[in-house]
């Protein structure tokens, strides 16, 4: 094998600038080479480090291909059913009201079969971080429509590209909620570049701020791929991402608070 | 002048050969090995290694988090 491992002197530990935190545990994530959801979960669980939050933390997991979240963070994470997320974190919440408490969801959880917890959720301002990965498909069961599928995007059951006449139009839930009285931050972001997961990293510090302050929902979409669904290569799929996503989902903060 | 020097580790064996590093680092210094680890992809390595500046560009947006970055000062 190639050795993978570069120069010996620089190689030091006084030298370390940079390596997987603890709080993401040493099993291989279960996801497609490529897909954002690994890096999605590293940012969540390097700011859990950095706040000193492990033992605070209580994540709630949804049904999609991040199903197996509580393999992936070393913290108290619950499994909801399909799209339910959000009411079982306000629940938590609720009961356990010192905790930090997110949601993590897919696009066809939150804003398919989990449409009303969702925006009943953020309309009750919940006091819970909610984080959406939207990659505009289904992609565990085999890259579905999604309610979030672009016009004229292809998928295994819109095979000619989405028909707005027939399947209607794309839902951009993040606008939605940004509307409601009840959330407090709302922003959509991604994690395919260095400067976009720098910015991701932001948002959910803030949103972990917000949460202690007790402010109501936050909610932060990320735009992100699915080169399998996709059937693209992963450096593709986060080119056509840029290209074909970002012009219908901008990325940028869509509510936020009075200072 | 004192220069920045850099280098990576990639754990080899867990890399899944996404390619995300490489089109990420500023400096050429990826590349993808010619032969697969035991998973069958693949993996990444650092193919110019004295290019390295140790920004940790490729660790970040590293899928699953298998690049740790050393940086100093020569
Ligand atoms: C009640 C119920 N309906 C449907 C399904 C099938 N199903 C599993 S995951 C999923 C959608 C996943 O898509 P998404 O939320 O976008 O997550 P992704 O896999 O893309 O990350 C569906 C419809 C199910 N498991 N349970
Ligand atoms: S199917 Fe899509 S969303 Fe699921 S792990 Fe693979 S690339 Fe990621
Ligand atoms: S640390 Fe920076 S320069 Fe070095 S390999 Fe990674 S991205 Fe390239
Ligand atoms: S980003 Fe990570 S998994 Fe992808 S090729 Fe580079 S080291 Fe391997």
């Amino acid at each position: 094998m190639i050795e993978a491992t570069g120069i010996k002197e620089i190689i030091k530990p006084e030298n370390l600038v940079y390596r997987k935190t603890d709080i993401m545990t040493d099993n291989i994530l279960s996801y497609c080479p490529g897909c954002g959801h690994g890096t999605a979960h590293r940012i969540l669980a390097e700011i859990i480090d950095e706040l000193g939050l492990q033992s605070e933390t209580i994540g709630v997991s949804p049904v999609g291909c991040s199903v197996l979240l509580y393999n992936y963070l070393d913290v108290d994470i619950q499994e909801a059913a399909h799209g339910r997320a959000p009411a079982v974190a306000t629940a938590i919440k609720r009961l356990l009201p010192d905790k930090f408490v997110f949601t993590y969801q897919g696009d066809g959880d939150l804003a398919a079969i989990g449409t009303a917890e969702t925006i009943h959720a953020c309309n009750r301002g919940e006091n819970i971080l909610i984080i959406f990965i939207n990659n505009g498909i289904y992609g565990m069961t085999g890259g579905q429509m999604a309610p979030t599928t672009l016009e004229g995007m292809k998928s295994s059951t819109s095979p000619y590209g989405r028909d707005i006449k027939s399947m209607g139009n794309p839902l951009k839930m993040t606008d939605i909620v940004a509307t409601l009285a009840g959330t407090y931050y709302v922003t959509r972001q991604s994690v395919h570049t260095p400067a976009n997961v720098k910015k991701t990293k932001k948002a959910i510090r803030k949103a972990v701020q917000y949460q202690k302050l007790d402010k109501g929902t936050c909610f932060i979409e990320i735009v992100s791929n699915c080169p399998s669904g996709w059937k693209m290569t992963p450096t593709q799929s986060n080119k056509w991402m840029e290209e074909t996503m970002f012009p219908f989902y901008p990325l940028g903060d869509l509510k936020v608070p009075e200072e | 002048m004192a220069k920045i020097r850099g280098s990576i580790v990639v754990d080899a064996e867990r890399c899944k050969g996404c390619e995300v590093c490489m089109v990420s680092c500023p400096t050429g210094t990826i590349a993808m090995a010619k032969e697969v680890n035991g998973k069958g992809y693949y993996y990444a390595y650092p193919a110019n290694q004295e290019l390295c500046i140790g920004c940790a560009n490729c660790a970040m947006v590293c899928p699953d988090g298998v690049i740790t970055v050393y940086k100093t000062k020569i």
